[in-house]
């Protein structure tokens, strides 16, 4: 029997004090009815005897001490899933909002989730084609891997995770594995023009019939933006280890959600670590972005595109930070490469996917890819510092080795990192830009190609004329 | 058995009621799912109680109960090849009994119950044996072969002891002690983990631990018995380095501890261990590893304990008188969970919230680390290094756990993220890092080694720094402005940062160096800048000398696998191009 309560003592910013309660257990939902007959939701974050402390999702206005009734459900934060999910829209609570009818639930599942057995997980190794070279040729991304945008404000992350969505596919097979891929994707307190360019580019590509929206909008109560990214992994473990099939799920801004999960622990006074932000970030951001991957028991995968907007544009920010620690590797974007109109701007030397080496070379993606993503990014870091020496002491100072890596690092950016949000490259064409541009070197300078494949891949005779065909697309 | 209430749930942390009679650290039972939990404080009736699974669902009045006996781990055979969580529950096993994802309140023992394990006594009845004796042998995988030892507490007489095949719960003999009591032994025994297990004496350490690390063996070496630790940002390779040396040193027993770290990244040593060849047995490097993983999404409190776990089951296996090594990933994390429990009982916090206790818990865990004579009377001695990496916030090492870190171990291996951008692997910086075990280790490197080695290194850091100094005026006034000695020097550090420091951990031949090949690499290097000073100040031309084609095959030496025969002629045709060159320059 559930048992209503009128005995709220105290409501302070979103937590609020519910005395003399019996058989409430920790993490808990509750139910808060006005007296105009209004639900409120809440959450047990302490019991202390008698007494639970919640945490609300709503805003507090209207509640009234004397007047108001709660109760509590007997379990904890729940979503119902199916399948049918897939081209509809929902809240940052799990409520419908497009209109249509509720979900018939094939499962009710806790959000919380559980943790994966690191026996149980199968390591991430098929190689996913974003038809981005900065992405594919130097920080592959991989099937079942969490790798986040660190980008600032200003900056088009949205237009990179667009087109990432839009492109990504798995080389390998043929199409029949392409065919179960699903996007899940939570607005975690963005705009709603933000908001609005993700649906509308889905809606133009066709990828809305097969993508599952939560959206939580800066207009929207900041702290239900604690549940929104649990909603949404929620549905993409339902997806892919019950359905099998492929899952992208994009967060977007881990910024909001972690400035919530601060708000909250304000209100409860508890000692602040970094920045304001309590000492259990780590953690907390850890359970979200370790329930991505693959298990040994489901052919499905999770791969996790978290996007965050870093304060003043700093790395060591707490929040890009751990994150950084959690997740296997990231790509950062640069204010830099955007100014110089480089799209999408890819810084390349400090993005890191920290799963590439399993899912490229011979029967991944091509035998000479690992060598020649070294040598690039060797020569191009070489050949940014030389530019910054340039900088300091003019042209004439470089020696002229030094000279072909500035001018290395110029072209580079241009041909391999500038293709714009809509070219779809291969990932042959990606790695033959690569060749194409270290053709400015004596082949000597190429100490971490090996001969053989120097031999093998070189495009040009010493006369200039073509030695191998190179792919176009 | 005590027997309390709840009063208070907060995240992992639990306070009942009616626990007056339990003892502190005492494991208890919580909940109706039977959760795990530890107590961490007492006050009056009331304790408080870490609880190492998730708590969602507990409430005011379900109950709490004592087992009486603080937290401790089974230590037996059946441990090396195994996956444990941070309070040495079997994770394979679980896996097979509950599917991909980890319940509450699972009930697995930690030593499988079932399994037979040939046992061959080396004592006989009537012998009178002390704590620490070895009573006989069981064959744990190929390579290892554990010692069963009488437990440290316990000294007397062999009533019976028989060979055969056992489980590690069922009785192999009986001891009598002193006390004139009756014993059983059996193949498993038990200790709390929170107390180091007892040894005779520690000894300094002064061997080194080959780890097949160019940085590491050549440049900052730790002993067997020693401590390190790897602070580095995120992205500067602070794993790989684990890795590498979790496979490649050369110990009997390697503990590794993925303490609030990535999945995947269990999974990987998981898959890729088996595979692996450790180069001094000749098979798979799984079958003298531990792996004990408390992943960043599994319950923060069992990462305080993880620790602990690790540690003592390293310590059980020095007890044999082995070389262990633990490796453990990270410990900001185990720091982090300190504070987090910390905050959650309301103590006044020290730096940035961790408590202040952080530093004496830090020591505490390092310091159980050494080399050590073992109990017994045959006097065996055993090492047990500990390296653990620290996850400092924003790569800044001014944070507190990789200061109080610092001031415990040994050797640093600051890793530079400035380095890593440049892919410049291992991304240990050489001007920052240092090894404090140079020196005892001396006598090892002179007798071993001999007095070149350590010659040779000591130039290899001092051009390295030479090249530090040098690159500021480079910076200033462009390399024009250096003499061809200069020059000279600079393109030396620059082969020996490409040539030596850097070796690629993905490449089969290069991910392992012996310590003959490292010398002999070194040696290569050196050798063309003694010729290329000489050749130059006879009136060779510098650009020409430094763009000599054999500095290419310099630069490939690393992956040569024939290096005895293969360096000799390159040296060769070093002397021969430098030749050619004088001859042109007369």
């Amino acid at each position: 029997m559930i048992r209503e309560y009128k005995t709220i003592e105290e409501v302070a910013g979103p937590l609020m004090l519910v005395k003399q309660v019996e058989n409430v257990k920790y993490d808990e939902l509750g139910e808060i009815e006005l007296p105009g007959g209004d639900i409120r939701r809440c959450r047990v974050l302490e019991v202390n005897g008698a007494d639970v402390l919640v945490q609300l999702f709503d805003s507090p206005a209207g509640i009234n001490i004397a007047q108001s009734k709660v109760r509590f459900t007997g379990h904890g934060i729940q979503l119902g899933v199916s399948e049918d999910m897939l081209g509809r829209v929902f809240s940052g609570m799990g409520e419908p909002i497009d209109g249509g009818p509720r979900i018939l639930p094939d499962k009710t599942l806790d959000i919380s989730g559980t943790p994966i057995n690191p026996a149980a997980r199968k390591y991430p190794s098929e190689f996913i084609q974003t038809g981005i070279s900065a992405i594919d040729g130097l920080n592959t991304l991989v099937r079942g891997q969490k790798l986040p945008i660190f980008s600032a404000s200003g900056l088009p992350h949205a237009n990179l995770a667009a087109q990432i969505a839009r492109q990504a596919k798995v080389i390998s097979d043929s199409g029949a594995d392409n065919a179960k891929f699903a996007v899940v994707f939570a607005a975690i307190g963005i705009t709603f023009e933000e908001a609005d360019f993700f649906i509308s580019d889905f809606k133009k590509t066709g990828a809305i019939d097969r993508t599952v929206l939560f959206i939580n909008l800066a207009s929207d109560a900041a702290i239900e933006r604690i549940e929104t990214p649990r909603m949404a992994l929620t549905a993409a473990e339902y997806l892919a280890f019950e359905k099998q099939m492929h899952v992208l799920v994009i967060l977007t801004d881990i910024t909001n959600y972690a400035e919530a999960l601060r708000e909250v622990s304000a209100a409860r006074k508890e000692v602040p670590s970094r920045r304001g932000y309590p000492g259990y970030l780590y953690t907390d951001l850890a359970t979200m972005y370790e329930r991505a991957g693959r298990t040994k028991e489901s052919d499905g995968s999770i791969t996790l595109i978290p996007i965050l907007t870093m304060p003043e544009d700093d790395k060591t920010h707490p929040i890009p930070d751990l994150t950084g620690y959690i997740t296997e590797g990231q790509i950062i974007l640069s204010r830099e490469l955007h100014r110089k109109n480089i799209t999408p701007p890819i810084d390349v030397l400090p993005s890191l996917s920290r799963l590439k080496d399993k899912g490229i070379g011979e029967g991944k993606t091509r035998d000479d890819h690992k060598n020649i993503m070294n040598q690039l990014f060797a020569n191009y870091a070489r050949g940014k510092e030389a530019k910054e020496l340039m900088v300091v002491l003019g042209e004439a100072a470089l020696t002229p080795t030094d000279r072909l890596y500035a001018e290395f690092a110029d072209r580079f950016e241009e041909k391999y990192v500038n293709q714009g949000f809509h070219e779809n490259r291969s990932i042959d064409r990606t790695l033959d830009i690569g060749w194409e541009l270290l053709t400015i070197f004596p082949k000597s300078e190429l100490k971490r190609i090996k001969p053989e494949l120097i031999e093998k891949y070189w495009p040009y005779n010493d006369d200039g004329t073509p030695r191998r065909e190179l792919a176009a697309r | 058995m005590v027997t309390g209430k709840i009063l208070k749930v907060s995240g992992p942390l639990v306070v009942a009621e009616g626990m007056r009679d339990a003892n502190m650290f005492d494991v208890v039972r919580v909940g109706r799912q039977r959760l795990i939990g530890e107590i961490i404080e007492m006050h009056g009736d009331r304790a408080s109680i870490q609880v190492y699974e998730e708590t969602a669902g507990l409430g005011r009045g379900d109950e709490v109960v004592s087992t009486g006996a603080p937290l401790s781990v089974e230590l037996g055979p059946g441990m090396v090849t195994n996956i444990f969580d941070g309070i040495q529950r079997p994770l394979a096993k679980i896996y097979e009994s509950a599917g991909p994802n980890i319940p509450r309140g699972i009930d697995v023992p930690t030593l499988d119950r079932e399994k037979k394990w040939e046992f061959t006594p080396a004592a006989k009845p009537g012998d009178k044996l002390v704590g620490g004796d070895i009573i006989g042998e069981v064959r744990e995988t190929e390579i290892v072969t554990l010692k069963i030892m009488l437990p440290p507490n316990i000294s007397g007489e062999i009533v019976d002891i028989k060979a055969g095949e056992f489980t590690v719960t069922e009785v192999i003999g009986h001891v009598k002690t002193d006390g004139g009591d009756i014993v059983d032994l059996t193949l498993m025994q038990k200790w709390p983990v929170r107390f180091a297990r007892p040894y005779v004496e520690k000894l300094p350490p002064n061997e080194l631990l080959v780890t097949g690390q160019r940085n590491v063996d050549a440049l900052f070496p730790i002993a067997k018995g020693g401590t390190a630790c790897i602070p580095g940002p995120f992205g500067s390779g602070k794993t790989v380095v684990q890795h590498q040396l979790a496979k490649w040193s050369a110990v009997d027993i390697l503990i590794y501890v993925g303490c609030g770290e990535r999945g995947n990244e269990m999974t990987d040593v998981l898959n890729e261990f088996p595979t692996l060849k450790d180069p001094r047995s000749g098979h798979s490097l799984m079958k003298r590893t531990v792996l004990i993983a408390n992943t960043s999404d599994m319950p923060v409190a069992a990462r305080e304990a993880s620790i602990y776990t690790g540690i003592t089951i390293a310590e059980f296996y020095r007890d044999m008188g082995y070389d262990v090594a633990i490796i453990a990933d990270s410990t900001s994390r185990w720091a982090e969970a300190l504070r987090e429990m910390s905050g959650r009982l309301e103590e006044m916090p020290g730096e940035e919230g961790f408590p202040a206790y952080l530093t004496s818990r830090l020591a505490q865990f390092y310091e159980r680390a050494g080399a050590v004579i073992c109990r017994g009377s045959d006097r065996r001695t055993g090492s047990l290094s500990a390296i653990g990496a620290v996850s400092p916030q924003g790569g800044d090492l001014s944070e507190p756990v990789t200061q109080a870190t610092l001031r415990i171990v040994k050797v640093f291996w600051g890793l530079d993220s400035a380095l890593a951008y440049r892919r410049h692997f291992p991304a240990i910086n050489w001007l920052r890092s240092y090894s404090l075990y140079k020196d005892r280790l001396e006598p090892w490197y002179l007798s071993n080694l001999g007095q070149d080695w350590i010659d040779r290194m000591a130039e290899t850091l001092r051009i390295l720094q030479i090249e530090a100094e040098l690159d500021e005026i480079v910076k200033l006034v462009g390399i024009d402005a250096l003499s061809s000695d200069d020059r000279l020097i600079m393109e030396t550090a620059r082969s020996i940062r490409e040539d030596f420091l850097q070796q690629d951990s993905f490449d089969p031949e290069d991910s392992y160096c012996s310590l003959k090949k490292q010398y002999s690499l070194i040696k290569l290097i050196l050798s063309f800048h003694d010729k290329a000073k000489a050749a130059v100040d006879a009136g060779a031309d510098l650009e020409k000398v430094v763009t000599l084609p054999v500095r290419e095959k310099i630069g490939r030496a690393k992956t040569l696998s024939n290096f005895e025969t293969d360096y000799p002629a390159i040296s060769a045709e070093l002397d021969s191009e430098l030749e050619a060159l004088a001859a042109e320059a007369r």
